[in-house]
């Protein structure tokens, strides 16, 4: 559970949270938690192989940081991926296909779940390696500074992340550089299997952003408007030139660490689990939305079995793509130079 | 002499030294409450407590150079970096560090410090976790290389590994972990580094392999006899630091033909030192040029059959055999 109250960093333009903003934001929720629940049973039922980093309970955080932002704006992602691009309006048939290591897929089934990548929506790719966002995402904030674009740059890390250098050099970098760099942790309680209290000495890594000059925040992980409120400003403030900040968002994954099994493991009660998931974040949003008028049930209903269908489209997209052929093998490792002397 | 898996006879080995030896503790993520990402570690915590089974953050260079001070103040640490990929991360601190800091010091500093990680693919992990670089580790001088290939060898070099007064890079390859072997449970049973065995006797190629390609040179070995009528010798290496060239050079002049198995990329991989070796040791004894079977020169790849297709595999060692005659 959060310890603090989100508070804004600094910076007094909040982008307005109008109707649409707060539909738009639930759909995308929505459609995360539908994709990676059929994910996930497309995994256990042996159909998906190699590894699935699900983000089931955590969609507010990624839902309500990308509504502010347009394909021009880049994302970095983590092993914990799907969400991310799915929030950013990443095609879920290319997603799945690639799960499926299919020729049709965002990497022509040479990625796979940790490392799908969407250029063109400016999601600058999922990583296997804990910990390589960081230093990647100021350089595209670096980029953005440099050719005065106005964008920026959201690097998603998980509380385990945030222990490796990488992180470390990146965030002392942007805030001496002044980057529109936007350090998003999303803090589920656990690196892999060991707890935040058996992996750092402090609770909340947004103390950290003061040891590097820059402003830090905490905010609720499980509300979506408190996360479109706070990554609101702090995106503002990049755009404004005013530099980083470190948002630490608390949530939390219901599923085990890889795969779909959450319950009955070893380094968690169950009963923490069912805890957090009285405040899932699609309820609270589902039930805020009712209350002030903006959706009915029977909308939210219709909307659940819109993307559902979509869902199954685009699995069925991604197991009608063929394999990829062997000779494909050996193309991308090096790109072609075009008028290189 | 006990069967065991893989896994099992190294953490055998792990617990006989923690216990022979006070000095030993281990380090790595989620090697304790949890028990290690291959469960080498599994109920190490339990018996031998937090201050010496500590499971750390998620820092491999912070962890490789923890090491490396308690090694250099007197400890007998073991590091655990999950896969050989993560390692990169603690580079600076294996090579800048670990691999030269005895000689820059003129001998004042040992690092008797265990690395252990896995290599190896097949598994639809992609590129971030399916290498295999002991070439690259032996490339550098300062380091012990050590990757068995069955459990007792797990077990005897990984306990040799803790009485080595240098750094030691232990690598574990995935698919070898549920391979099952007579082990001895004598507690002295170490098996010396720089000495590899000739796994299968043969008289007319030498199929050279390590780790993980062992396997494949002898599944290769036994076609090729069955279907070929072709006698190969296989050699396991053991050790890639020291390297035993009289092993493989004895072999070699006595089959005149060598083949080198590994999973690496060609492209700079150990298999080219063992060939420019055998080519300076036993150039007038070759009757055809030295062979390398290995990974394809590529990322490892997600697809199961792109990544089928990147690895080595037995066949691919037949066809190289079979072209030398
Ligand atoms: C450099 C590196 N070290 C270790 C791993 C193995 N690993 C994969 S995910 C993970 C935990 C990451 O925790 P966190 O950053 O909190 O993200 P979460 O999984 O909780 O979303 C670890 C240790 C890795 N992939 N890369």
């Amino acid at each position: 559970m959060p310890r603090r109250k989100s508070k804004v960093a600094d910076g007094t333009n909040p982008p307005a949270l109008t109707d649409d903003v707060l539909r738009d934001i639930f759909e995308r929720m929505v459609r995360i938690r539908s994709f990676e629940e059929e994910a996930g049973k497309l995994m256990e039922s042996g159909r998906i192989p190699g590894a699935l980093h699900l983000y089931v309970g955590e969609e507010a955080v990624a839902a309500g940081v990308m509504v502010h932002l347009t394909d021009d704006d880049q994302i970095t992602s983590t092993h914990r991926g799907h969400g991310h691009l799915v929030a950013k309006g990443g095609d879920l048939g290319r997603m799945y296909a690639e799960l499926f290591g299919k020729a049709g897929g965002y990497c022509k089934g040479k990625g796979g779940s940790m490392h799908i990548s969407d250029v063109e929506k400016g999601m600058l790719g999922a990583n296997g390696i804990v910990g390589a966002g960081p230093p990647i995402a100021i350089g595209a904030a670096f980029s953005n500074k440099y050719r005065g674009t106005g964008n920026v740059t959201v690097c998603f890390f998980g509380d385990g992340a945030s222990n490796e250098g990488t992180f470390h050099e990146a965030a002392n970098m942007a805030a001496l550089y002044g980057l529109p760099v936007i350090f998003l942790c999303e803090n589920n309680g656990f690196g892999e299997y060991t707890r935040q209290d058996r992996h750092q000495a402090i609770r909340d890594v947004a103390d950290r952003a003061a040891g590097y000059g820059m402003p830090g925040v905490v905010v609720d992980g499980m509300d979506a408007v408190a996360v479109y409120e706070t990554a609101g400003e702090a995106i503002a403030r990049a755009r404004r030139g005013e530099g980083p900040t470190l948002v630490e968002a608390k949530t939390y994954r219901y599923f085990d660490h890889v795969g779909v099994r959450g319950m009955g493991v070893v380094y968690r009660d169950d009963s923490e689990v069912l805890e957090w998931r009285k405040r899932d974040p699609i309820d609270l949003l589902g039930s805020r939305l009712e209350e002030l008028g903006v959706m009915t049930r029977e909308q939210m209903d219709t909307l659940q079995e819109r993307v559902l269908f979509e869902v199954r489209e685009a699995i069925a997209f991604a197991e009608a793509s063929p394999d990829p052929t062997p000779d494909q093998l050996l193309e991308d490792v090096y790109t072609v130079t075009a008028g290189a002397r | 002499m006990v069967e065991m898996r893989m896994r099992d006879a190294l953490r055998e080995a792990l617990r006989e030294e923690l216990l022979r030896d006070e000095r030993v503790f281990l380090l790595g993520e989620d090697i304790g409450l949890y028990g290690g990402s291959y469960t080498v570690t599994k109920g190490l915590l339990d018996e031998f407590g937090a201050k010496r089974v500590i499971d750390t953050p998620i820092a491999e260079s912070g962890i490789v150079g923890a090491g490396i001070g308690a090694a250099m103040a007197g400890m007998r640490p073991m590091v655990e970096l999950m896969t050989i990929n993560f390692s990169f991360l603690a580079m600076d601190q294996i090579v800048n560090n670990a691999a030269k800091l005895h000689y820059m010091s003129n001998g004042q500093i040992n690092i008797p410090l265990v690395i252990r990680m896995a290599s190896g693919g097949g598994s639809q992990l992609a590129a971030t976790h399916s290498h295999s670089l002991e070439g690259m580790y032996a490339h550098f001088p300062g380091l012990r290389i050590v990757c068995p290939s069955n459990p007792a060898d797990g077990k005897g070099l990984l306990k040799r590994a803790f009485r080595d007064d240098n750094t030691v890079i232990f690598i574990e390859h995935t698919a070898n972990y549920s391979l099952k072997g007579e082990v001895p449970d004598d507690e002295d049973y170490l098996v010396e580094f720089g000495k590899a065995t000739v796994v299968r006797e043969g008289t007319d190629v030498t199929l050279i392999g390590y780790s993980g390609s062992v396997h494949q040179a002898t599944r290769a070995a036994t076609m090729l006899a069955e279907q070929e009528d072709v006698d190969a010798e296989v050699i396991d290496l053991r050790t890639l630091r020291p390297l035993d060239m009289d092993t493989v050079i004895a072999s070699v002049k006595k089959t005149n033909r060598a083949v080198v198995v590994e999973d690496d990329w060609k492209f700079g991989g150990f298999g080219g030192e063992l060939s420019a070796q055998i080519m300076e040791q036993a150039f007038d004894w070759l009757d055809a040029p030295v062979a390398r079977v290995s990974g394809k020169d590529v990322p490892m790849p997600y697809n199961r059959n792109l990544e089928f297709a990147a690895l080595p595999s037995e066949e691919d060692v037949v066809d190289a055999v079979l072209s030398m005659f």
